[in-house]
């Protein structure tokens, strides 16, 4: 495989839960707590997890919108904020599209205005940004004659979901951060923009960090998919093996619970039971021990590194590791 | 190969009518506000042209016609305890009553305002800091805190002004504040920022046009409340001084007459209610015509 486009190694973010007196941190929540993955040109990873497993987070931390605690970005090889790439330039290269289609924008501008804002600020002249936000509203399927002018409470969800997209398309980025896109629109709509983004992504040649909660979703649009779980990669590989063959037992319970279109094969038993343990005090050793039907002794005091079980599938499982100490793992290569 | 190539060529935008044009809209569909409304307009005429609609000089006294009653040949709304024509002390009133209410309130809505969305936009220490001081001013109740000031700083307009206007400031910056550290989280706001525009650039275009509105909203609130606050200065002698005619002084300098000439000296209490209530109505019309929801 090429050389990745993004690289992300060691991605650690950690906000105040408790302060004491002089608004000091005396306890933190570990939002993100050592992610690595690589995001390769043209292709779409997606990410899935419960809510709170530090998705978000994630697409927030890649754009520079929160400050990370520790860990690197690198974008073709260059550091990310550093003399290098700084995060002005870097920032024309990723865009993000956000879940709340209305709060993304902002209520006193038209859609043209929102569309033309991003260039503007890169010293696009104004008529030149506006002629572009028209094509860009095109290309997204709004008219520009009747769509224009409007303001955001104008339009449906749909509609602004798309203007969100054009303008996240302003800068003429590489990479969207597509953050749960659908997740607010009706299943109708839903279908509509997930086929505009293929469409889009294909006529620019982007590439998509396409992050849901919504399995289906995911398998629809992913090239490969990045499992999170209380803010960390459980497993990672392509779409087509992690939802055939998942060797996470995260992973298994998570696709368990998708629903079934087959009536004879309805989902029985919960495969999965309870919430995700308080990230303000995080198990020890593998995080998903307190929940996992097969966990050991080895499994609450260390925890499994991501290891690869087959060409870019790699599993954070000591079940997949040969010497682990899991009953289950397997033997180790003579 | 493509057979058409467009020619570029000039759309007609429909454009929805702006923010600020459906205000208005909301606004005059409003009866009470526009009453309201009309009743400001009316006030800030009389104040404007006072010299032109006032039939006697608000100054000059004449000592045989003392606390005349409301109705008499002349003097309409009767004169006095020193037979100066009440309906001239009124109108011209009107100046300096305005006055006092509303430029303390655009002086403490410019400090602030800026210090609010400052804080607000800054979030953290800085937050924090101007916040604080804030804070120290609420410890004291509005109207002890004017009498203090205008105490401390020494009677006349300028000083009433001055301590008006700090009266003002922390309750406006304590509004902008809230409003900004709302509108600030906003994902609009964080799109903003995605796409890499300064600090300055997004103030003006994201912040500044979702903050203003209710800022300005709170601010004209407090207008009724500045001229309240400037009539009890000059009624105890720490803001207008004799013989200006202005409502708040004349309440006191009438009220020995309470017995002999009640109507005469509820005058001036008429016209700071009348005022205020209709800046208080006009302003809630406002704030209900600004509520759009999507």
């Amino acid at each position: 495989m090429s050389a990745p486009l993004l690289e992300v190694r060691g991605l650690v973010k950690t906000f105040p839960a408790r302060r004491d007196l002089f608004g000091r941190a005396t306890s933190v929540v570990s939002a993100v707590d050592g992610v690595d993955f690589d995001l390769y040109e043209g292709e779409t990873l997606g990410v899935v997890g419960e809510s709170g497993c530090g998705k978000s987070t994630t697409a927030r931390l890649l754009l520079h919108l929160l400050d990370a605690t520790a860990g690197t970005i690198r974008f073709e090889g260059r550091t990310v904020g550093s003399r290098e790439l700084p995060w002005k330039a870097f920032r024309r290269q990723v865009q993000i599209v956000f879940q709340d289609s209305y709060a993304s924008l902002n209520p006193r501008l038209t859609v043209a205005e929102s569309v033309a804002f991003g260039p503007r600020v890169h010293g696009v002249p104004r008529a030149e940004a506006e002629a572009r936000a028209h094509e860009l509203l095109a290309r997204v399927g709004l008219e520009p004659a009747r769509f224009a002018g409007r303001f955001p409470h104008e339009l449906s969800g749909g509609q602004r979901q798309r203007v969100n997209i054009a303008r996240a398309l302003a800068l003429q980025p590489r990479v969207l951060v597509l953050d749960e896109p659908v997740s607010a629109l009706d299943k109708s709509v839903e279908a509509q923009v997930l086929n505009l983004l293929l469409d889009l992504k294909d006529a620019f040649r982007l590439t998509y960090l396409f992050i849901s909660h919504d399995l289906e979703v995911v398998r629809y649009m992913s090239d490969r998919v990045l499992v999170m779980y209380l803010g960390r990669v459980a497993e990672i590989g392509p779409t087509e093996e992690i939802y055939r063959a998942s060797r996470h037992p995260y992973t298994t319970a998570l696709l368990a619970s998708m629903l079934s279109m087959d009536p004879d094969r309805r989902t029985e038993a919960a495969p999965i039971s309870g919430d995700p343990p308080n990230p303000i005090d995080p198990p020890p050793g593998c995080r998903f021990h307190t929940r996992c039907a097969f966990a050991e002794d080895v499994c609450a005091r260390r925890a499994p590194a991501p290891t690869a079980i087959a060409p870019g599938h790699a599993v954070a499982c000591h079940m997949s590791v040969a010497g682990s100490g899991h009953s289950r793992a397997p033997a180790r290569a003579a | 190969m493509s057979a058409v190539v467009s020619a570029p060529r000039e759309i007609a935008v429909v454009r929805s009518p702006g923010y600020w044009a459906t205000v208005a809209r909301r606004f005059l569909r409003d009866p009470v506000a526009v009453a309201a409304a009309l009743v400001v307009l009316a006030l800030v005429l009389m104040a404007v042209f006072a010299p032109l609609l006032a039939p006697h000089d608000p100054l000059q006294g004449m000592t045989l016609k003392r606390l005349r009653p409301v109705g008499t040949e002349g003097h309409p709304l009767g004169t006095d305890e020193l037979g100066r024509d009440m309906l001239s002390r009124l109108i011209y009133g009107a100046r300096i009553s305005l006055f006092m209410g509303i430029v303390p309130v655009f002086a403490a809505l410019a400090i602030g305002g800026a210090i609010g969305i400052v804080a607000g936009y800054a979030g953290g220490w800085t937050n924090s800091v101007l916040m604080r001081t804030m804070d120290v001013f609420f410890a004291f109740p509005s109207v002890l805190l004017a009498v203090a000031l205008a105490g401390a700083l020494g009677p006349g307009i300028a000083n009433s002004l001055i301590a008006l206007t700090l009266v003002f400031v922390p309750p406006i910056a304590r509004v902008a504040e809230s409003v900004t550290t709302g509108v600030r989280t906003r994902d609009y706001v964080e799109a903003a920022r995605a796409s890499g525009a300064g600090t300055f650039a997004i103030l003006r275009e994201h912040v500044l046009g979702n903050v203003l509105g209710p800022i300005f909203v709170y601010a004209m609130s407090l207008i009724a409340v500045a001229m309240i606050l400037a009539s009890g200065l000059s009624f105890l002698g720490l803001g207008v001084k004799p013989p200006q005619p202005d409502w708040g002084l004349m309440l006191n300098t009438l009220r020995t007459a309470i017995y002999t000439q009640p109507l005469v000296c509820a005058l001036p209490g008429v016209m700071i209610f009348v005022t205020s209530i209709s800046f208080n109505l006009m302003t809630d019309g406002l704030r209900s015509a600004m509520d759009i929801k999507a």
